[in-house]
């Protein structure tokens, strides 16, 4: 297997963009990693994508995105795994360049969300139809149910979840991509409208437009397109139980720590190794729990991590540097390319403010429904 | 120099507070009166609607007209809850007020806009010598879904004016219209109540038409914000029209007598016009005010108005806005107020 490099990247800014199409989206974030690398053709393209379908009635986006971007012919595909799309294209890619098949490969993802469709209902297609979405139950829903149990099982209170937010607020205030770049306060988070208790709004991501793409090629051709390449040292996917109900323990994402310890053992590090991290924190009780899942805290210690400080920027390991999906937005499957551009930038050292000096190891986590599906990766300076 | 001749305005007796549609709803009110600054809303009791509000507005404006109705050569009506999908409102108009048959009559909709847009034909109009004097009026009994955000301002009430050549109480000075293909708000035939593309009707919709137009009229007559005594924007909430009034360099007290919304609620297509009304009650001689509506779909109509001698003499022939928003007002639960807006499904 080849050793594989990330040597440039794209983002458009994440929010309400109602002046962007999808391709347009699209075409905005993989031009600007191509021209950053000056490159002109590339092999293939994968694109995550959780719902262009039901969301704006487009299927089929492998063609049209490799023919809106004059890539005409390349190998282009749609990658789908819920809100985990776009660590999964980016899984794909890797193996594409690793196995030898491509040389420079787009790893994308972009959603648009915000076209008239029924949001809600739009991502509840991704619970258990049979067994979650028929009843009526939402991902606000199942998210707070994941809340009560591990506030029941360990004593987290509504105030650690807030905390998640503040902090990951305060992290994408020095972003200026993020779709909700400004700080909140403990108070505002706590005294927001309910959304399904225990989450209230501020413990919640956005509905967001936006695409991120990035380059892959092999590591010992990068420097033709870089002088500061991110070598992708793990990747690792997992799947659980799609319905929560089914699984043994609902305070506990296994597929999230499955997914980690594939990542890890391929890449030879372990947590302690880590300097940043960006996990998928789609409800503030999702990145509690992945950070337990991905052993950066202990089980069951995860409430406290961003009260103390453990998680944030001059911490112990920070997480969400970006502001996470909760304050930079989460266009659903262009989110773990998303999170793979934080990493790529932090390792270069180009994050400004919100840079955590020396990182050299950096690990995305980037997950599906209730947790039933995860993409974890780890990159390296090189 | 053509102009306002006459003017009245109408707002039934019913109201519901914020905190009434909030306990209902679960919402926190404190968050509705601080976030949108809406205090209550008018509501129409059971046998109000458009053609009523505008027929009590307009018998106002005739009052204050001092004319004789038969001489009003054209009647607008502009709402987007004319009571029949066919059949003119404007008709019912003329034969309680005693214009026509000799007149001209037509229904408006351009959402929040018809008001606005009525008067701008009105007094085209005149201005053109077609007739001798033509009426624009601007009256709703809103529509808003029961738990949607537009609940809580959704409201009855409007104005209707007649313009025309001689006796002028307010002189027209310009008028600039901006209007572009932006999909902000919309209700389908045969649907009950409006949708609406959330943080949509705001930047890209409200703002974005509000602000070209008054600039566009500031910038055609030559004026400054400094120049006027008073203004008023179309008020779909209490913040909107602030906030596009201080991003333009207006002062609050130039808003503060025309922003009616907080006790009044959003009139519709009766909005702005209801706020000039109330501006009118109470102008002196020489004042410069300018006016934007804004209507979903979208557009804005800019005017700017200048008081004349005869407005202070006049307006005393008929009732204030001030007294039917301060005046007697019946305060309803959440159940009559269903009942009142037939959100409730009887037998018949």
């Amino acid at each position: 297997m080849r050793e594989v490099a990330i040597v440039a990247a794209g983002m458009t800014n994440f929010g309400e963009l109602w002046q962007s199409s999808l391709r347009r989206m699209f075409v905005d974030a993989a031009s600007e990693a191509l021209e950053a690398a000056g490159v002109k053709k590339v092999d293939s393209i994968y694109i995550g994508n959780m719902s262009a379908g039901q969301f704006v009635g487009q299927e089929h986006l492998g063609p049209l995105m490799a023919g809106e971007l004059g890539q005409a012919g390349a190998a282009a595909a749609r990658v789908e795994s819920a809100c985990a799309s776009g660590g999964v294209a980016l899984r794909t890619a890797f193996m594409d360049v690793a196995s030898g098949m491509s040389d420079l490969v787009l790893a994308t993802g972009v959603e648009k969300m915000t076209d008239g469709a029924d949001v809600t209902a739009v991502l509840a297609s991704a619970a258990d139809q049979e067994l979650e979405a028929y009843y009526g139950i939402t991902f606000p829903g199942l998210y707070a149910m994941i809340a009560r149990a591990h506030m029941q099982k360990y004593g987290t209170t509504e105030e650690d979840l807030a905390w998640v937010s503040v902090k990951n607020h305060r992290h994408g205030a020095m972003n200026p991509k993020a779709q909700f770049g400004r700080e909140v306060t403990l108070e505002q988070v706590m005294k927001s409208t309910p959304v399904s208790e225990p989450l209230r709004l501020l413990h919640c991501s956005p509905v967001s437009d936006g695409a991120a793409a990035v380059l892959l090629c092999p590591l010992d051709q990068a420097h033709k397109y870089t002088d500061r390449p991110v070598q992708i040292i793990g990747t690792g996917l997992a799947t659980s139980s799609i319905a929560l109900a089914d699984r043994s323990d609902m305070t506990y994402l296994d597929a999230v720590q499955l997914s980690a310890v594939r990542a890890y053992e391929m890449a030879g590090v372990g947590p302690a190794d880590l300097d940043v991290a960006e996990v998928h924190d789609c409800f503030a009780i999702a990145e509690i729990c992945c950070i337990e899942a991905l052993g950066l805290v202990e089980k069951g210690k995860g409430g406290a991590a961003a009260r103390d400080g453990l998680t944030a920027l001059g911490g112990k390991i920070p997480v969400n540097t970006s502001g996470g999906l909760k304050s930079k937005g989460h266009p659903v499957g262009a989110t773990g390319i998303a999170q793979t551009i934080e990493i790529f930038e932090q390792l270069r050292g180009d994050c400004g403010k919100r840079q955590v000096e020396g990182a050299k190891v950096g690990l995305t986590q980037n997950m599906g429904g209730s947790g039933a599906s995860s993409a974890t990766h780890l990159f390296r300076r090189v | 120099m053509s102009g306002i001749v006459g003017y009245g305005a109408h707002v039934p007796r019913n109201r519901i507070k914020t905190e009434e549609i909030a306990r209902q709803w679960g919402k926190d009110p404190e968050v509705i009166r601080k976030g949108l600054l809406l205090e209550e809303k008018s509501v129409p009791g059971l046998d109000e609607d458009t053609i009523t509000i505008s027929v009590e507005a307009a018998r106002d404006a005739v009052a204050r007209a001092g004319i004789d109705p038969a001489r009003i050569g054209a009647v607008y009506i502009g709402s987007e809850s004319h009571p029949y999908a066919v059949k003119p409102s404007g008709t019912v108009l003329i034969d309680a007020l005693g214009i026509g048959p000799e007149v001209h009559v037509a229904d408006f909709e351009f959402a929040c806009k018809a008001g606005s847009e009525a008067m701008f034909v009105a007094l085209g109009l005149v201005e053109s010598g077609r007739v001798e004097y033509a009426m624009g009026v601007g009256a709703d009994t809103s529509q808003g879904a029961p738990n949607d955000a537009l609940e809580f301002s959704a409201s009855a009430g409007g104005a209707a004016y007649i313009f025309g050549k001689n006796d002028l109480l307010a002189e027209v000075v310009e008028t600039y219209s901006f209007t572009s293909d932006t999909p902000d708000f919309w209700r389908r035939e045969g649907a009950f109540y409006p949708r609406h593309g959330g943080r949509f009707t705001g930047e890209p919709a409200y703002f974005k038409h509000v602000l070209a137009a008054t600039r566009a009229i500031l910038d055609k007559t030559g004026m400054k914000p400094a120049d006027f005594r008073y203004v008023v924007f179309h008020m779909p909430n209490g913040k909107f029209p602030l906030q596009a009034g201080k991003t333009l360099g207006f002062k609050k007290e130039q808003f503060d007598t025309g922003w009616v919304v907080n006790t009044m609620g959003n009139t519709y297509s009766g909005s702005s016009p209801t706020g000039l009304a109330a501006i009118l009650d109470v102008a002196d001689p020489g004042d410069m005010i300018l006016m934007t509506s804004f209507g979903s779909g979208a557009g804005s109509d800019s005017f700017v108005f200048k008081a004349t001698d005869l407005l202070p003499k006049r307006r005393g022939r008929a009732k204030t806005l001030r007294s039917m928003l301060d005046g007697p007002r019946r305060y309803l639960t959440y159940g009559e107020y269903a009942k009142y807006r037939e959100k409730i499904i009887v037998n018949d």
